[in-house]
């Protein structure tokens, strides 16, 4: 019987750090489960820790990096915790398969090697079992197709970043950055900052939308320094900054040779004659993020659209999920920035902590009241971030009018290959009306990525095709895999289960 | 458009018997409403592998239809094959066992006494078949007409086709009742407002039971649930849709607790089908891992290469079962104006073709295309099924 741990935590970035070393703090029993092979995520990716300690003049920690000193602070509370023996650290490992234990059960978590290593084990899945789970999985960029935005040279926002943070390099040297929203400023500084001459910003919104956003801004008031600063690096590096702009067709013919940048109208429509070719050997997309919602999914979990049209997870304001035992923290729960998802982290470890201390002793000790003030403190704190992240939802939306700048040959879904043609003829031809209809019938989202890079896309399209707006069974049909990630079939097979025995006789051959 | 409020013949369900039974009924000359009550293909016509079998089918009533069908499939339909992918891809059975082989061999002299193409494979020359099947089994049988076809592809392009000759498809339209003169059946009631039709055509799958119960009539269709798995794409690794022989026992069998036997296969897109598993356990929309796992463990046992080959995506529907494996098609005489057309369990897609011309030639009052006594829907009703005229 496998020991059964009070919290497992899925991911360990910014929010799930801070649940595994809050939840350690309270003296739950923690598994921190990770993807990555050393804990940060993706906001606080940083190169190889080993490597950098050996060769500290190359690899300065914390170059580039944004609230560092809450990181490094993290981790030498989690390293603590480790040597002492109160939480377990599985990185390097993705959870595939989640089954929630329900009321009272413990929850199974069915793990894989994160990266093939050769030679490694695959007969060994591995699992946790956890009395809780607090997903925190993160997101990432979200893609919008454009024409020859499958070029080589045409990356994320944040994958430009992640090359930066992760490896100290670039991946270019002019590029052309474009999309929505405050992301592309960070990665516009960084690239400058590590010598790539960033010959355009192209924010497809107007700058009052953020800059001056007020209502939230004035509440955020760390946001709007931040603000301030990245306008000082933008002018130091001479980075012009283009509003109404947007990035509508990628030209080169074996990498990315220039772009042509069009000015947008209020609707996202390309306003016809404006368009400018800029040449280029790295154009940087992002238009927000979408929230990595797999094992949310398939725990079975209520969702809802955010203000970004974003999928998330549904909370309550102790960051649990409609499913008994699952809460869920960080950018699953609405795209809010590193800041708000240490504080949701924090937030649903110590919500996981009352609850179990409530249910051990069945009444109030000593330790409950100041964690019931720290809880409605830091409930107070995630509702002032999340005011101001869905303040900047609302000034970055992503165009209305974005399918205009696609060509029926533009690849919608790169691994199948599924052009924009072929959705339109789906639609027109076969009725198609809604996001599930085209996969079937189409393709979109069914290769090897299952529709992490092109499902929002779809799910638009989809919408845009039934003139309505995208809707949740849109957005849950290019999200539900129920593979959260993949297997091989030997580690399937090579799978132990507790209550097997009504089956396993049925597992050999039955000639 | 508004909502239609007449029909010659309203079919419930948009999959792929629905779809093929708009398409046949409106080349007939009749005027069409199709209701669905989500999107189209969106029941066990998208959760399935797109079979057109006759392999796996005793002799008797089902390989018949599924003969019929093939000539449908093969005949007026070919025209139309390349926009559902119809690959006449052959299937091959493989016995473990010589015990198994020899029982094999029996059902092939039965299948090929009933007009069935088969040719049974020493175990030696298997391999000369499939390269990457695990050397080690006894025999097998290959099935030159077995066939393979993208399932959402037939139901949406048979509809289209259906549309072009006049029918009109509503999704997202429940049936709520049916409007009714005496015993006979008039039209039905929906979501969306009534419609008043002569005939209504119950193609609704594996809730057809429910449909019929709101006829006031017992059609004892049952979910059974099976699961396929998608690995990632890769070169041509299986060339035939490849099975155990004991798949045959398990279609046929009626436990209710879960079977599982490898059926594996490769895809166009150069991804590989694997499944098959069967438990009745209603409409339980749990993801079992166990399941998965059995079914890996033997798909690796037919083709060993596939322990190192990652499954990208599982997914399960619900199989339409009736208790004596044979589907309802046909006139309800409980109910004058209500044919059934469902219950096909595992086989629909391979089944549809020849289900929607039955029921066309037996709406429009023209002559059968095969004798389809034994899917009288009437069957279930004891004191009934002896009395009444069939179809």
């Amino acid at each position: 019987m496998l020991e059964v741990f009070d919290v497992a935590v899925v991911g360990a970035g910014p929010a799930g750090l801070a649940a595994a070393v809050h939840a350690a703090d309270a003296g739950l029993g923690v598994a921190l489960v990770d993807a990555g092979s050393q804990p940060g995520g993706q906001f606080w990716r940083h190169p190889d820790e080993a490597a950098a300690a050996a060769n500290p003049d190359q690899f300065r920690e914390g170059a580039g990096q944004h609230d560092w000193k809450r990181f490094t602070d993290l981790r030498t509370r989690l390293n603590r915790h480790r040597g002492a023996g109160r939480l377990v650290y599985l990185p390097g490992r993705q959870v595939w398969l989640i089954e929630p234990g329900g009321h009272g059960g413990a929850a199974t978590l069915r793990l894989a090697p994160a990266v093939d290593v050769p030679g490694s084990d695959a007969a060994e899945p591995g699992q946790v079992r956890a009395a809780h789970v607090i997903l925190c999985p993160g997101g990432y960029d979200r893609q919008l197709p454009v024409p020859g935005w499958d070029l080589p040279g045409v990356m994320a926002a944040g994958g430009a970043q992640a090359l930066l943070k992760g490896n100290r390099t670039t991946a270019g040297t002019v590029a052309v950055i474009g999309g929505t929203g405050p992301f592309l400023l960070p990665v516009a500084t960084g690239l400058a900052g590590a010598g790539v001459k960033v010959a355009a910003i192209c924010e497809a919104n107007s700058p009052t939308g953020w800059l001056g956003n007020l209502a939230g801004a004035v509440r955020a008031p760390e946001k709007a320094g931040e603000g301030l600063a990245y306008a000082a690096a933008l002018a130091r590096h001479r980075i012009p900054y283009k509003v109404r702009t947007a990035v509508t067709e990628i030209h080169g013919t074996d990498r990315v040779e220039a772009v042509t940048i069009s000015r947008l109208s209020p609707d996202g429509s390309v306003l016809a004659g404006t368009g400018r070719r800029i040449a280029c050997d790295l154009v940087a997309l992002g238009w927000g993020f979408t929230a990595q919602l797999e094992l949310v999914l398939a725990a079975g979990a209520q969702t809802a659209v955010d203000a970004d049209g974003s999928l998330i997870a549904v909370v309550d304001n102790r960051m649990a999920s409609s499913v008994p035992g699952i809460s869920v923290a960080g950018e699953a729960t609405g795209v809010g920035g590193a800041a708000m998802a240490v504080v949701e982290g924090e937030l649903a470890a110590l919500c996981v902590a009352a609850g179990a201390g409530a249910a051990e002793t069945a009444r109030p000790t000593a330790a409950q009241p100041e964690l019931d003030r720290r809880i409605a403190r830091l409930q107070r704190e995630r509702a002032r971030l999340r005011e101001f992240a869905l303040a900047m939802h609302r000034a970055n939306p992503v165009p209305a009018r974005w399918h205009g700048w696609l060509a029926p040959e533009t690849l919608v879904c790169r691994c199948e290959e599924v052009d924009y043609g072929t959705l339109c003829r789906a639609h027109e031809e076969l009725g198609a009306d809604d996001a599930r209809s085209l996969k079937s019938f189409a393709r979109p989202g069914m290769g090897w990525c299952q529709g992490r890079v092109c499902g929002y896309a779809t799910a638009s399209i989809a919408a845009d095709f039934a003139s309505r707006p995208v809707s949740e069974a849109d957005l849950r049909a290019m999200s539900k895999r129920t593979l959260a990630a993949p297997v091989s079939l030997g580690q399937l097979a090579a799978l132990e289960f507790d209550d097997f025995d009504d089956i396993s006789a049925d597992k050999g051959s039955q000639e | 458009m508004s909502f239609p409020r007449v029909a010659d013949v309203v079919v419930i369900g948009g999959g792929a018997v629905g779809a093929a039974c708009a398409f046949y009924a409106a080349r007939a000359g009749l005027s069409v409403v199709v209701l669905e009550q989500g999107a189209i293909a969106s029941g066990t016509s998208s959760a399935c592998e797109g079979n057109i079998l006759v392999s796996d089918k005793e002799a008797g009533p089902e390989l018949s239809l599924a003969q019929y069908s093939q000539q449908l499939w093969r005949g007026e339909l070919a025209e139309f094959g390349h926009l559902w992918e119809f690959e006449s891809k052959g299937g091959l059975v493989v016995s473990a066992r010589p015990g198994t082989q020899d029982n094999l061999a029996k059902l092939a002299q039965r299948q090929r006494a009933a007009g069935i193409d088969v040719e049974l494979v020493p175990g030696g020359e298997l391999l000369g078949l499939e390269p990457h099947l695990n050397p080690r089994m006894a025999g097998g049988a290959y099935y030159p007409q077995d066939a393979q076809v993208q399932p959402m592809l037939v139901v949406a392009h048979l509809l289209r086709l259906a549309r072009g000759m006049g029918a009109v498809v509503e999704p997202h339209t429940t049936v709520t009742g049916f409007l009714r003169r005496g015993d006979a059946v008039t039209g039905v009631a929906t979501s969306r407002g009534s419609i008043d039709a002569p005939a209504v055509v119950n193609a609704a799958g594996t809730w057809g039971g429910a449909i019929a119960d709101l006829a006031r009539v017992s059609v004892p269709v049952l979910p059974r649930k099976g699961y396929v798995m998608v690995t990632e794409p890769l070169p041509v690794m299986v060339r035939h849709k490849v099975y155990a022989a004991e798949y045959v026992d398990n279609v046929a069998s009626s436990d209710a607790g879960l079977q599982t036997s490898p059926v594996v296969e490769g895809t166009g897109g150069g991804t590989i089908l694997i499944g098959s598993s069967r438990e009745r356990v209603g409409f339980d929309r749990s993801f079992d891992p166990r399941v998965l796992s059995a079914m890996a463990g033997k798909a690796i046992g037919l083709f060993p290469f596939l322990a190192q080959v990652k499954a990208l995506r599982g997914y399960f529907g619900f199989r339409p079962y009736c208790p004596d494996h044979l589907p309802v098609i046909g006139p309800d005489p409980r109910a004058p104006g209500l044919w059934h057309a469902c219950g096909h369990e595992g086989a629909g897609i391979g089944l549809s073709a020849g289900t929607g011309a039955l029921i066309a030639a037996s709406l429009a009052g023209t002559a059968l295309g095969m004798d389809a006594t034994a899917f009288a829907p009437e069957r279930f009703d004891a004191h009934l099924a002896t009395e009444s005229a069939h179809v």
